[in-house]
């Protein structure tokens, strides 16, 4: 028993650190989650301007109008690119309050995923929804 | 157990207020309020798709008293939102770190943002209305 923990002692004194350090550490997708947030962030931009321009345009349209916009397959598409990038984006930055403020880990991981639950809910939704509009059923 | 009644951060009791300081806590909230405003984008999309019943009961709702209250500070939050993230892409690049250039981008989300929400709610107003 001692002459084990005693060979484990040689052993991990000889051990390069990095074997401990391997597969371990944050360095794998640090940056993944900054980055993500930023490019999302570019395309909504574009995308948030042209949802508002596109809404200012339908000021007064009817019913029947608005949804001959919708259905217009270049309309239907960046309607579709904007909602998965705003639940995207939108779940990346409650990510971060919710890391930042709760600091029950339980409550945490729950509203973790409840709002990734949700995101993807909206998410399907509102494509589904787009995609009845644009094939007319 | 940690003693909490040290103070935390973010202890912002201690500070004098300043700009920076409201344009930071302005995207978060203004982001958490855009985060429920996504409902609303889904809301209307699925009552499109629903049919006329379902939608003219959405325009009904947005254009009660209350539905352009909150139209409106979500278009506010998202001009804010809008403004103040391309001021923080900017910074993203390392520009812009220098106090004084850090005070007036500050003031320039914040007005800026007035500015477009004023512009988006004229549209509305000299066009008639909503819906």
């Amino acid at each position: 028993m001692n002459l084990r923990a005693g060979t484990d002692d040689v052993r991990s004194q000889l051990r390069n650190p990095l074997k401990q350090a391997r597969g371990l550490g944050s360095a794998k997708a640090g940056a993944g989650h900054w980055w993500t947030q930023r490019v999302t962030a570019v395309a909504l931009v574009l995308l948030g301007l042209w949802v508002v321009v596109t809404v200012l345009s339908l000021l007064h349209a009817d019913y029947a109008a608005a949804r001959a916009t919708v259905a217009k397959p270049w309309n239907a598409l960046l309607l579709i690119l904007f909602i998965v990038t705003m639940f995207w984006h939108a779940v990346l930055g409650l990510q971060v309050v919710i890391e930042d403020y709760v600091h029950t880990r339980r409550k945490e991981v729950a509203l973790l995923v409840a709002i990734k639950f949700l995101a993807v809910l909206g998410a399907l939704a509102g494509v589904l929804a787009v995609l009845r509009i644009a094939l007319g059923v | 157990m940690a003693d909490t009644r040290r103070p935390l951060s973010p202890h912002i009791q201690v500070y004098r207020w300043q700009v920076q300081m409201v344009t930071s806590i302005l995207h978060r909230a203004t982001g958490i309020a855009l985060a429920v405003g996504t409902l609303l984008v889904v809301w209307g999309l699925l009552a499109l798709a629903a049919g006329e019943a379902a939608f003219t009961r959405f325009e009904t709702c947005m254009g009660s008293p209350l539905g352009v209250f909150l139209l409106v500070g979500w278009s506010w939050s998202l001009f804010y939102h809008l403004c103040n993230g391309i001021r923080h892409l900017v910074q993203d690049t390392g520009a812009g770190y220098a106090i004084p250039q850090f005070v007036r981008s500050s003031w320039l989300s914040v007005v800026g943002s007035f500015v477009l929400v004023a512009i988006v709610w004229a549209c509305v107003l000299l066009r008639g209305g909503a819906a």
